[in-house]
């Protein structure tokens, strides 16, 4: 059986982040979009699903006030081990974000893009936010700036916005019904007063609406953030999807709420559940229907550095970054010659993706397929867009769908990995158990080695070990193992039970 | 007649340029309110500023040290609910301090 590798985009080779084949869907995602969008995309991680296996991101975190109050975020906590939007470990003066910007960018030449994403809004600390901005396009013209809001400050921040060459905003928005807002929102800072309930989310909403339609009348790209929070605004984002695709948005990010109760969230103590990654992956793929979806973000931190997979941050603390003195002139000079050799590098895969797809379409064209299920397939990788990551080390698998009609990314998730570092494991039925959990839904783990004790606990819960394809092409492996299934009659159009095939 | 910013102020700065006076000032390990100068608003403001945009429940004290927002009014935890996730918090602390000592 021979399929078509859907959402194609080059292995990458640079290392970090997830460094997947097909981390999302770009292929579709820009190959639709004029020559000038592309151009402002190719190289920002979090716009492009392909840019983000090449190129690095950073957050400063100049931003402390909040103009409102989201339920999932609780502005009291801190903690260095956490990755999630709203959390950092030091605030820092717009003087010290332009030094450590300009280490990171000399440090990490694949890095294009500096956002302001937090702890608070960045538009409710203009002149911290702005002052950052002023003074990188100074120093630093080869930085792409962005930034990411709630949108209540945006429609009176447009003007400085555009001064400042920002031609990328985040928009976070959960709702476009005042009802809906009322269980998402307490309150609001407006016009000088705290407005809580429904007449505050209303007025959120509209300015929300109005900046993104100024924002897409000024030609600026504006990606929509949602938090899919199950019974809240989960249905509804349906309609989110909608709306702001007609207003001009670009592209839509659904990402799960995050709320455990150690939080200290509304949600979170709540009890409020997140979704289950079969009713993420539903409503993304609903969503689909109508605009480009992202699938590749990794929700980070408001002062996370590095490609989206990792956080380098800790390298960069400004006890560090202290003493550091920065040529600027010569580091760009590098990162000039690292982005283009990541260019020729990308050029040179794009031609190969041309000749393997009317490869695939003519042997395509004689297949006579039958009708068989779709398979969800973990893969643990380290980068380069190939299997290449014990099953014990891994801390997070990428997960692909195969169907009759090929293989795309659906997204990833994290676990623990089963043996904490070393190659000898000791107690780590713990571990097991989260990734089991974790990769629920999955029939198949690909991975480069996997251990016998492992094993049976994975086979007896669904999920077929299979380490027969390491250093394989991602895809190239998921649609072998999805042939070798069709081949056992597993692909019938009821699952059955998996057994030892590999 | 002033306003008063305790410790568990988080220093997110919303505060500092609304204040009509400018009695709000940055300081370790909080902001701090300058007493001469701040009037709680009056004759400016129907809700006094940093009252109206502080995150944090019962950071800001009135002249007779009430709380401008009094626990629950801000989040919708409620107080009961909130008592207990401190006392847990505090728990899962003792227990890593403990261990570490141990």
């Amino acid at each position: 059986m021979e399929l078509p590798v859907l959402n194609i985009s080059p292995a990458a080779a640079s290392g970090g982040g997830c460094d997947s084949h097909a981390c999302g869907s770009t292929g579709d995602q820009l190959g639709h979009l004029p020559e000038h969008i592309r151009a402002k995309v190719h190289n920002h991680p979090c716009y492009s699903e392909q840019a983000h296996h090449y190129f690095a991101r950073m957050h400063v975190a100049v931003a402390p006030a909040c103009n409102i109050q989201c339920h999932y975020c609780n502005r009291k906590y801190d903690c260095s081990n956490e990755s999630r939007p709203g959390v950092v470990s030091e605030v820092l003066t717009p003087a010290q974000a332009v030094k450590k910007v300009m280490v990171v960018a000399a440090n990490i030449p694949q890095m294009t893009v500096l956002g302001i994403a937090g702890p608070g809004d960045p538009l409710a600390n203009p002149e911290r936010t702005f002052a950052t901005f002023r003074e990188l396009s100074k120093k630093a013209p080869d930085i792409k700036l962005c930034v990411s809001t709630n949108g209540l400050a945006l429609p009176e921040s447009i003007d400085e916005l555009c001064r400042h060459n920002i031609d990328h905003v985040t928009l976070t928005i959960n709702c476009v019904d005042p009802d809906v807002g009322a269980k998402i929102y307490p309150w609001v800072f407006w016009k000088n007063k705290r407005i809580t309930g429904r007449e505050g989310a209303a007025i959120l909403i509209a300015q929300q609406q109005k900046g993104l339609e100024m924002l897409t009348a000024r030609g600026i790209l504006v990606k929509v953030n949602s938090v899919m929070i199950p019974g809240i605004n989960d249905e509804h984002l349906v309609e989110v999807s909608k709306v702001v695709k007609a207003k001009g948005a670009f592209l839509h990010n659904v990402m799960p709420l995050i709320a455990e109760p150690e939080h200290g969230t509304f949600y979170g103590l709540m009890g409020q559940p997140g979704p289950t990654h079969e009713a993420l992956q539903k409503l993304q793929d609903a969503c689909a229907g109508d605009m480009n979806m992202m699938r590749h973000c990794r929700q980070c931190r408001a002062d996370a550095v590095g490609m989206l997979g990792e956080d380098r941050g800790q390298e960069f603390t400004l006890d560090k970054i202290e003493d550091m003195e920065i040529d600027y002139p010569a580091a760009m000079v590098k990162r000039a010659e690292v982005h283009a050799q990541i260019a020729r590098e990308l050029e040179i895969k794009e031609l190969a993706r041309t000749a393997k797809t009317e490869l695939v379409a003519i042997s395509g064209l004689k297949q006579d397929k039958a009708k068989t299920r779709p398979v969800l397939m973990a893969v643990a990788t380290k980068g380069g867009g190939v299997i290449n990551e014990h099953f014990g080390h891994a801390s997070e698998f990428l997960i692909y769908e195969a169907s009759e009609f090929g293989v795309r990314f659906i997204g990833h998730r994290k676990t623990i990995p089963y043996c904490e570092g070393g190659d000898t494991c000791g107690d780590g039925e713990s571990a097991l158990d989260v990734t089991i959990r974790e990769l629920s839904g999955c029939e198949v783990v690909l991975c480069s080695k996997v251990g016998y004790e492992p094993w049976g606990p994975l086979e007896a819960a669904g999920i077929q070990p299979n380490g027969e394809h390491a250093m394989e092409a991602i895809e190239d492996a998921v649609l072998a193992v999805y042939a070798e299934m069709d081949a056992a009659g597993k692909l019938a159009a009821k699952p059955v039970v998996q057994q030892k095939a590999a | 007649m002033a306003f008063e910013i305790l410790s568990t102020c988080v220093n997110c700065y919303a505060c500092e340029p609304l204040c009509p006076n400018q009695a709000i000032y940055q300081a370790s390990p909080h902001f701090l309110i300058d007493p001469d100068k701040c009037t709680e608003c009056i004759g400016d403001y129907l809700d006094a500023q940093c009252g109206s945009i502080c995150p944090i429940e019962g950071a800001i004290l009135d002249e007779l040290g009430r709380e401008l927002n009094p626990p629950g009014s801000l989040t919708g935890i409620s107080p009961a609910l909130l008592a207990r996730y401190q006392a847990a918090v505090e728990a899962t602390y003792q227990a890593a301090l403990e261990a570490k000592t141990a």
